[in-house]
Parts: structure tokens; C-alpha cells; sequence
């Protein structure tokens, strides 16, 4: 059966199309893993950086990588909670009927708000003076706005929205006969949410949490305004513990970001090797990601909600 | 006395809630993203007024000269002059749409093709081994694509593909360095294609198959039985996967701060193949070079007007994206 011309371009077009795509993906791996290899060295990742006018006195990246996962704890921390709460109240109250379209839109929102938005609402946030214990108030009374607390707060609305859509999808596919099964052993809602319904949701909630880390730790804008512009961790005050919170630092992206041509430039070996610490996060998150679904799908013979990709 | 009280009040707590109570409590956290929402729009709105109040809503036209406006708002550090307020940055939104449009166009026409190609028309195994590739697009982070761009493809494209002729022809109005327009549209369209691409084989999936058999039982062959069927049903999908996209192109800042040259410049289609060569700016990528004027009178109202645009039109297309999307949930099944 022989088809017409057309139609033999169209086919062709559809072939270069996904081969296209995964030529990209493969030359983005491939070239990062060549330059990481040529620049990583493992001294790198365990060093801080210090001034140097030289490139081989300048210290590695250890800071930012602290940096990287400090924001990581701090966002998820506060997006767990509020993500969680949320669907729970969405699928299994979800009275008055406005409420409930009124935060499914602010999470959907959320979501589509692009990060340098997000950050600059972090700024006018935390810049107020009610803010001041959050970061630092410098001489002449304005608050300073940017620290580990203000960047974290702000990447827990990254990770908001991942973690909402994966429970409540969850929650959703929980047939409604486990529900029905605890009321008529005499528990209340709350209860059988507690301790049937959230553990049978377990790797909904992971897949969530991992795609909202994956989110976080890619994200340069807010650490960019939001974290101050020091590359070392530098400490507020002396409370111990709290003084990492309020003070300035540096994380992965923005190390990147700096050592690039585009921010002071200048030494783009450390941005490759550290570019390539990146991605290899991100590629295990990806591989976690994958994991938990097929866990799931061959736990419960269902492809995992929401997934041909 | 007092501990008594206390050890009330948490054996209160520690017994099984009744159910309002519960109900209350995740309601109000629930509402607090709502509260949250609300927020966002009122702060950047609110460190956005001086520069309504000074220009009305015609900053976004254009006509000034962009660059010596945000010199003078840079330099007026106190107490600045009603005139030192006047902004035109129509650059900065030609440059924001030109670039969101290229890629949402470009992007479409690749998601479309690639997503029959993974669900319809390729063998099992490729599909299986192209479907990671995507996620891994939609998850590499947008840094690392600036960091190839300036790093690769800037220079590859400032030495080896602008001929020098080309260079000396703008060379009284502007520099082609090989970071403009071509290098940030190509990147912001790999940027959001898999996002495109998802929702669409998400849809292809959601068909009733019988649809397509009974094409191809017609005598339609595979190719045109998609063309002819499946296509036209996941129509909604394919604008809102276009206005999803869209609305991730034109919030994209750091990325494109890196590979667009950095110039109040707006790139001319008169040109020609120069067109593609010339240097940009948009509104997210303009936050980001000057984030360190957040605090000045002028210039932090500028950009905080700049975020206030960005907010409504990226909530404008995800409210779009959102509502195209309903009619399509009468297909999908749940497991």
C-alpha cells in the first residue's frame, strides 16, 4: 500500500520531530557530561569559595551546593503542609462549593505564575518592616529582605502546586469503597483520612515532592534576588541555627549563574563542573520520579495518574 | 493552678478532633493560598503605582528612547523628579512577544508532530525510549540552557554564522554579537516544547481508539486517519498546551537574560536574515539585569510594573489554558 507524497512528508516531518528532540536531550547530556568530566575535580564540591585573583586559588562550590539543598529542606518544609492540607480539604470536604473553586484556582495561579514574578513579590514581602527579624535591617532603617528564610518561603510556592495536583489526583483514585469501609467502623473523617487514606497516597505524595524539588533546585530568579549576593554562606546575628536562616548565600544556580559569562564571568570551568552537579540531581529526581510510578503501577495494575509522559 | 489548665487543654487536643473542627482547620490553610494570591497582586501592584501614577497606562507604548529613560530612573537615587518617572517600553514588550511567539509557533508545529509520532506512528520500543528524553527537556533547568547558549551557541553563531558583512552593516545602530533573537527563540522553543508535548499525547492518549479504527477501516491510511480524526477532536488541548506554553515563554528570565544581548533594542524584520542576529531585551530578562534597582524610587517602580504585566499576562493565558481544558475532561477516564 503505497501513500501519497504528501502524506510521505508529513510521516517524515513526524520521524525528524521526535529523533530531533532526542538528539537535543542526548547532546545536552552528552556535552555536559564531557565538560563535567573535563572540570570537575572532587575537591571542587568540598571547598568553598574564597577571592582569589586567581583561577586556581578560587575554591570550589561547597557553599552554593548547602545553599542548594538549605533551600530545598526550607521549601518543602513549608509547601508540604500547606499542599497537603489543601487537597485533603479539597477531595474530601470541599464545602462551601465557592471556596473550594477559589483554591483550586489560587493553586492553579500559582502555578502558572513565572518564577521572576514570584520573586519579585518576595522582595516587596519581605522588604516590609514587620519582615525585619527575617533577614536584616541595615543602618538607615530599610530592611535588607533577602535571606534563606525569603528565598525558601518563595520556593515553597514552587513546590506548592506539584505536591497539590500529585495528592489530590491520589486522593481522587482512592475508590470510594475504603472510604465507605472506615465509616462503617464508626471513624470520622479526619481519622480515616489520617490513617487510611494519606498512607494509601504515600507515592502520590512522593512523586509530588520530587517534582516539587526538581522545581526548586533548578530555579535561578528567586535565589537571584532573593538570597543576597554573597557566594559563602554568611550568617545573621548570633542566634545559632537561626543565623544560617536569616542570612545570605549562594546555591547551585546562582554559582552558575555568576561564574558564566553573564554574571562576573570569568571562570566558566567552575560553572561547567558545577552545571554538571546539577544536572545530575536532576536526573536523579527524574530517575526517583520514574521509579515511584512504576512501583506504583505494578502495586496497583494502573499506570499512575496523569502520566503518558 | 495554671498547670492544670494546661494539661486540660492538651488532653483536649490529643483526643480524636470531631470532624467540623478538622473541617475548619484545613479549610482556613486552604484559604491561605488563596490569601496568598491575593497578595502577590496587591504587593507588586502597590511598589508598581508610581509609575501608573506618572504615566498612566502608556508606558507601554513606545516612542522615548528606552535606554537613556532607565539611565535617568538608575541615576535619580532620592526624591526624583516627576519627569525623571517617564516611560516608554514598548521595546521591552515587542521583544517579550516576538520571542514568546517564535517559540510558541516553532514549538507547536514540533509538539504536534512529535506527539503522533510518539503515540500513533511510532514502534513500541522507540516511543519508550523517546518519552524519557522529553521529561529530560522539561527538566533540565533554565540555567544550564543559558549556560550552553552562551557558552556554544553564542559564540558559534558570532563567528561562524554572521558573516562580517553583516556585522558592518548595523554597526552605527547596534553590535551583532551572536546573542539576539535566533539563539534565545531556538532555546525558548526546546525550553517548551515537552511541556506542549505532554498535554498533547496526554489528549491523543484520552481518544476513544474506535474513532481512529473506524477511519482506517474506511480505507484511511494511519497518517491520515489522525489528520482527519484524532486531531480535530483534541483541538481544545492543542490551544491549551499554545497558552500554557506561552505562558512559560514570557515568564522565562534568566535564560534569556544570558543569550539576548541585553539591548533596549527592537529587532527589525526589514533586516532580513539580520533580523535574527540582532540583540533584545524583554520584560523578565530586563527584571533580572536591573534587580539591583529594586529599592530606587524610579527604577523600582519600573520594574515592579514590569512584574505587575508579567502577573496578569501570564494569569490571563493560564485562565485561558485552564477553561479551553474543561470541555476536554468529559474524555478522560479514571483509571
Amino acid at each position: 500500500m503505497s501513500w501519497r507524497w504528501g502524506d510521505r512528508l508529513v510521516l517524515a516531518a513526524a520521524w525528524t520531530a521526535g529523533i530531533l528532540l532526542c538528539v537535543i536531550a542526548a547532546s545536552i547530556v552528552l556535552y555536559m557530561g564531557y565538560r563535567g568530566i573535563q572540570y570537575l575535580r572532587p575537591g571542587l564540591i568540598f571547598s568553598r569559595p574564597q577571592t582569589s585573583s586567581d583561577q586556581a586559588g578560587s575554591g570550589g562550590f561547597l557553599d552554593p551546593l548547602l545553599g542548594t539543598m538549605l533551600l530545598t529542606v526550607i521549601g518543602i518544609a513549608l509547601a508540604l503542609p500547606l499542599a497537603l492540607a489543601s487537597a485533603v480539604w479539597i477531595t474530601e470536604y470541599g464545602r462551601p462549593s465557592w471556596l473550594a473553586r477559589v483554591v483550586e484556582s489560587s493553586i492553579e495561579i500559582v502555578a502558572g505564575t513565572p518564577d521572576i514574578v514570584i520573586a519579585i513579590f518576595g522582595i516587596a514581602l519581605f522588604q516590609l518592616s514587620l519582615m525585619a527579624p527575617f533577614s536584616f535591617t541595615a543602618e538607615g532603617g530599610g530592611v535588607y529582605g533577602r535571606s534563606f528564610i525569603a528565598a525558601g518561603a518563595m520556593m515553597s510556592l514552587l513546590a506548592l502546586p506539584p505536591v497539590y495536583a500529585a495528592t489530590r489526583d491520589g486522593l481522587l483514585a482512592v475508590p470510594g469503597h475504603q472510604r465507605e469501609a472506615a465509616f462503617a467502623l464508626g471513624k470520622t473523617r479526619i481519622t480515616t483520612i489520617r490513617r487510611v487514606l494519606l498512607p494509601s497516597v504515600r507515592s502520590n505524595i512522593a512523586t509530588g515532592a520530587t517534582l516539587g524539588i526538581s522545581r526548586i533546585i533548578g530555579s535561578t530568579a528567586i535565589v537571584l534576588l532573593l538570597l543576597g549576593s554573597t557566594l559563602r554562606i554568611e550568617t545573621q546575628g548570633s542566634f545559632p541555627g537561626i543565623n544560617v536562616l536569616r542570612g545570605t548565600g549562594s546555591s547551585l544556580t546562582t554559582y552558575i549563574y555568576e561564574n558564566s559569562p553573564a554574571g562576573e564571568g570569568g571562570a566558566p570551568q567552575k560553572a561547567y563542573a558545577a552545571a554538571f552537579v546539577l544536572l545530575i540531581f536532576v536526573l536523579v529526581l527524574n530517575l526517583i520520579v520514574d521509579r515511584i510510578g512504576r512501583a506504583q503501577a505494578s502495586a496497583t495494575g494502573l499506570t499512575p495518574v496523569g502520566a503518558v509522559i | 493552678m495554671g498547670s492544670n489548665r494546661l494539661e486540660r487543654l492538651l488532653e483536649r487536643l490529643r483526643r480524636p478532633w470531631p470532624d467540623h473542627r478538622a473541617e475548619r482547620l484545613l479549610g482556613a490553610v486552604s484559604l491561605l493560598v488563596g490569601v496568598g494570591v491575593v497578595a502577590i497582586v496587591v504587593f507588586v501592584a502597590a511598589k508598581a503605582w508610581p509609575l501608573f501614577q506618572h504615566n498612566g497606562l502608556s508606558w507601554v507604548l513606545g516612542g522615548g528612547d528606552l535606554e537613556a529613560e532607565v539611565n535617568r530612573m538608575t541615576a535619580a537615587t532620592t526624591n526624583p523628579a516627576a519627569a525623571v518617572f517617564h516611560l516608554r517600553a514598548w521595546p521591552l514588550i515587542y521583544g517579550t512577544v516576538l520571542t514568546s511567539a517564535i517559540a510558541v509557533v516553532l514549538g507547536l508545529t514540533i509538539a504536534i508532530l512529535a506527539s503522533v509520532f510518539i503515540v500513533e506512528l511510532a514502534p513500541a520500543r522507540v516511543s519508550r525510549a523517546v518519552i524519557p528524553m522529553v521529561r529530560l527537556l522539561a527538566s533540565v533547568p533554565s540555567v544550564i540552557y543559558g549556560l550552553i547558549g552562551i557558552l556554544v551557541l553564542v559564540p558559534f553563531v558570532g563567528n561562524h554564522i554572521i558573516t562580517t558583512q553583516e556585522k558592518v552593516s548595523v554597526q552605527n545602530v547596534v553590535q551583532l554579537t551572536g546573542a539576539g533573537l535566533g539563539v534565545t527563540a531556538v532555546i525558548l522553543t526546546i525550553m517548551i516544547t515537552p511541556i506542549m508535548i505532554a498535554l498533547i499525547c496526554e489528549a491523543l492518549g484520552s481518544v476513544p481508539p474506535s474513532w481512529r479504527e473506524g477511519a482506517v477501516a474506511l480505507g484511511l491510511n494511519p497518517l491520515r486517519a489522525v489528520r482527519a480524526v484524532t486531531l480535530p477532536a483534541i483541538r481544545p488541548a492543542i490551544v491549551a498546551a499554545a497558552v500554557l506554553a506561552a505562558a512559560r515563554a514570557l515568564g522565562e528570565a534568566v535564560m534569556i537574560q544570558m543569550v539576548s544581548g541585553g539591548k533596549f533594542f527592537s529587532p527589525k524584520p526589514i533586516d532580513g536574515v539580520v533580523f535574527f542576529f540582532e540583540p533584545l531585551r524583554t520584560l523578565a530578562s530586563a527584571i533580572v539585569d536591573f534587580r539591583d534597582g529594586v529599592n530606587s524610587p524610579a527604577l523600582g517602580a519600573a520594574i515592579y510594573g514590569f512584574a505587575l504585566l508579567l502577573l496578569f499576562s501570564a494569569f490571563a493565558l493560564s485562565v485561558t489554558g485552564y477553561l479551553v481544558k474543561l470541555p476536554l475532561r468529559k474524555y478522560q477516564t479514571r483509571g
